[in-house]
């Protein structure tokens, strides 16, 4: 009774989100209908880009099969299929851009704001009203592109082929879309938010030539693993988007300077978190920010301990010689003084340790700005080397728990979990945009995630590796002498 | 009935103090200016009333609504005029007033009846075919007021209504907002416009840097902060001879050959004593009368004082 109460609650809920979003939606769908700016492409990439590309696929299809090659002519087809899609979803981007930084630089924007809409209603309109005009003349494009093609050289695309152009289309308007959004959110004009869209106009180009060389190479299957990525990244964007865009941020943001001082405050104050002394902020770090951060540093081990099975499994696919990892073998040439080279001895720690501290910050750059992702991957590749060499020992008949203990594990003990704290921090800023505190900016949230990011930095991972890098130099190499030569 | 409630209102961006404790009551029937430079903090204030910013610190309440914990209730009941009209320029009026109908979820023959009135009252039926961007700026203004009013809210926020605007466009706008007046209604203008907060409001608050600095009614105000009436007394002759008649406490400020200006605390009780003085010293007095103070200078005072560090004055909850 109880339950189906609250389901009627929250579908009402929905229904009525869905009201307002399309109050909005509408009138800006009509406004744009009524702009010649917006207009002329798009019935000009609906119906005479889709004709031309007919065209130009009969005359490839003619040309390539008089030289026996229709192969070529078989590719082109489905990819100018692609083509034909994609381009009036590209003006979805301008149009995006137009409804969220254009309606804020003309301010009329405010009025709107004034009213009973909710954020999500205001959101979700606009960017229905993004969607659906470009969305509309892909699909009539295609069409048009299909039925030319039908009446011309007979041809029709197998079912899963167009699925997947229409997945790929629509997705592809959302990320554009929804990126949109996330940039005028942090912008006050057009003018910067054009700027700023080359963050997404580039990487979708790439990857439209991307595709188009997996559709040349006709592995089609490939196609639904992009759609899968991009349906993430909307969601990751549409998440940003709806944080972003709220009454808040859109007004109490009015000019685009940076102000230093606000951002050492903010930062420093985090930094400090309250305390005063030296040793309370350490025994801070170690109550507030690493419990605080212990679902990301779970996230992190699963994610080495999968690139460790995977450089693991890799080990099948690209094998080393037996005599290369034979532990023995290695055991025997340690044995000559001029042989454990091989184990770093004479190295300066000094330099181990900057090497990882260039790592690790490269890992935070690149993490910054990539939702943590890439730098978790950075931090994945020397575990999956690891995991890779282990592979290998063990097809050479060797022993893996061996091979770890005398080459990793001593300072492992130390450069592992740096390397995991370090992963979480840098996922913890990365998702500093997708959840940012109500009454916080985005600026505020990422600064104070950055804040948190130089405490756990400071305050535990400089000191994990400087001890990693002095057992690396010191340690392990006489473990693996000892290990191996027996 | 009290509409719009404020308690220690603050507001800051980053390092900046926008508003700082803020407390106002304004109730129904009453009409309030928030008066103050460009930057004092105007604007930002009945952006927290209209629940479009969140305070940093303290509280809000329209119609009782909380604006932090009630958003939605809170902007269903205000009718918020913004500095700039915003209006769609590819609209018509009437599609531009049926759009904010639907947004508040008015039945569409109550959003129809509501614009036919609207137009009519504002005189804008004459440019039903015109698309908005064609208006002049006091049409425009006048749609943006017709917009405000359409869900008939408790409450209305205006922001500089008459800014940039041309004398006869802005006493129109005045005229407009004077007969919005209403018994179960409250309004803020927001203005720099000095004319215009004395003409339209019943009380005032000044506001600079964030701060209210002064607030009561402009009477209240010119008392407070200009001191006690100054009285005129013109007299037909001579003054010389009358001056030993006038009461001796009399405070004196200036005086010519027949005339004299003098300050009163209570002038219903000292004008009969000086107008009695006049005739037993048998002097015609031609007029006795108030010397006019202007709000600009209550104005300057409020601000000059506030340059100097002064704190707030004539403030009062209300």
């Amino acid at each position: 009774m109880v339950l189906g109460a609250g389901v009627k609650k929250s579908t009402n809920q929905v229904l009525e989100t869905i009201a307002g979003a399309w109050i909005v939606a509408r009138r800006e769908i009509r406004d744009q209908l009524r702009d010649w700016r917006i207009l002329t492409p798009i019935i000009i990439l609906t119906l005479f880009f889709p004709l031309l590309m007919n065209f130009t696929a009969q005359q490839a299809m003619g040309f390539v099969t008089r030289y026996g090659a229709p192969i070529i002519g078989d590719r082109l087809i489905p990819f100018l299929l692609l083509i034909v899609g994609f381009f009036p979803i590209s003006i979805s981007l301008v149009i995006a851009l137009e409804s969220f930084a254009g309606e804020r630089e003309r301010l009329s924007l405010e009025p709107l704001l004034a009213t009973p809409l909710t954020d999500s209603q205001l959101y979700l309109g606009k960017i229905v009203a993004s969607l659906v005009p470009p969305l509309g003349a892909s699909y009539l494009g295609i069409s048009v592109y299909l039925v030319g093609l039908v009446l011309s050289i007979g041809w029709r695309p197998p079912p899963q082929l167009l699925l997947q152009v229409l997945a790929l289309t629509t997705i592809q308007a959302i990320v554009m879309v929804s990126g949109a959004v996330v940039i005028s959110s942090l912008t006050t004009s057009v003018r910067a938010a054009n700027l700023l869209a080359s963050f997404i106009i580039i990487p979708v180009a790439e990857l439209v030539i991307g595709e188009s060389v997996i559709m040349f190479w006709a592995r089609y299957e490939i196609l639904w693993w992009i759609v899968l990525a991009l349906a993430l990244i909307a969601l990751v964007f549409g998440r940003m988007g709806l944080r972003l865009f709220n009454r808040e941020e859109l007004l109490g943001k009015e000019i685009d300077v940076i102000d230093l001082r606000w951002v050492w405050q903010q930062f420093w104050r985090a930094f400090r978190n309250g305390t005063k002394t030296p040793i309370e902020w350490y025994k801070n770090v170690l109550s507030c920010s690493l419990p605080a951060a212990r679902w990301e540093i779970l996230i992190t081990t699963g994610l080495l301990a999968a690139g460790y099975i995977i450089g693991f499994r890799l080990a099948d696919t690209f094998t080393i010689p037996k005599d290369l990892v034979n532990l023995d073998a290695l055991g025997e040439t340690l044995k000559n003084p001029e042989g454990s080279i091989v184990l770093l001895l004479g190295l300066d720690w000094k330099w181990i340790f900057y090497n990882n501290v260039r790592a690790l910050a490269l890992a935070t750059l690149l993490g910054a700005f990539s939702l943590g992702v890439l730098a978790e991957i950075l931090l994945m590749v020397p575990i999956g080397i690891i995991g890779y060499f282990a592979g290998n020992v063990v097809l050479a008949g060797g022993d893996t728990l061996q091979f770890l203990t005398a080459f990793v594990l001593p300072h492992g003990v130390f450069e592992i979990p740096a390397a995991i704290i370090t992963g979480s921090a840098i996922l913890r800023l990365g998702l500093a945009a997708l959840s940012v505190p109500k009454g916080e900016s985005l600026g505020q949230s990422w600064l104070k995630s950055l804040a948190e990011c130089a405490r756990i930095g400071i305050g535990l991972v400089l000191p994990l590796l400087i001890c990693a890098a002095v057992v690396e130099v010191y340690v392990t190499p006489r473990i693996a002498v000892w290990l191996l030569t027996g | 009935m009290v509409l719009i409630e404020t308690h220690d209102l603050t507001k800051h961006f980053g390092t900046l103090a926008a508003v700082e404790g803020v407390s106002l009551r304004v109730e129904a029937g009453e009409i309030l200016a928030l008066l103050g430079p460009n930057g004092a903090g105007k604007t930002t204030t009945i952006r927290m009333l209209a629940s479009i910013l969140r305070p940093t610190r303290g509280t809000a309440k329209i119609k009782g609504f909380d604006v932090v914990q009630e958003p939605i209730d809170v902007r269903r009941s205000v009718g918020f005029l913004t500095e700039h009209h915003g209006l769609y320029t590819r609209m018509k009026q009437q599609e531009y007033l049926q759009f904010f109908g639907q947004i508040h979820k008015m039945p569409a023959t109550v959003i129809r009846e509501r614009t036919t009135e609207l137009l009519t009252q504002y005189g804008l039926n004459e440019a039903s075919e015109l698309r908005l961007g064609q208006f002049s700026k006091g049409m425009r203004q006048k749609l943006a007021l017709a917009r405000t009013l359409l869900h008939d809210p408790a409450v209305l926020l205006l922001d500089e209504p008459t800014s940039a605007m041309d004398p006869s466009s802005a006493h129109m706008v005045r005229e407009g907002i004077s007969g919005l007046r209403s018994s179960n209604r409250a309004i803020i203008v927001c203005t720099h416009n000095l004319h215009e907060a004395e003409m339209l409001a019943d009380t005032i608050a000044i506001i600079r840097r964030g701060r209210i600095i002064a607030n009561g009614t402009p009477k209240e105000l010119k008392r407070s902060l200009l001191g006690d009436p100054v009285m005129e007394l013109r007299l037909a002759g001579p003054l010389d001879g009358a001056l030993k008649h006038l009461p001796p406490d009399l405070k004196t400020l200036a005086m010519g050959k027949n005339w004299l200006r003098y300050q009163v605390g209570q002038p219903e009780i000292v004008n009969p004593k000086v107008l009695q003085a006049m005739t037993e010293a048998g002097v015609k007095v031609i007029t006795l009368s108030e010397v006019g103070r202007s709000l600009e200078d209550v104005y300057l005072q409020v601000v000059a004082e506030g340059e100097n560090g002064f704190g707030s004055r004539g403030e009062k909850e209300h």
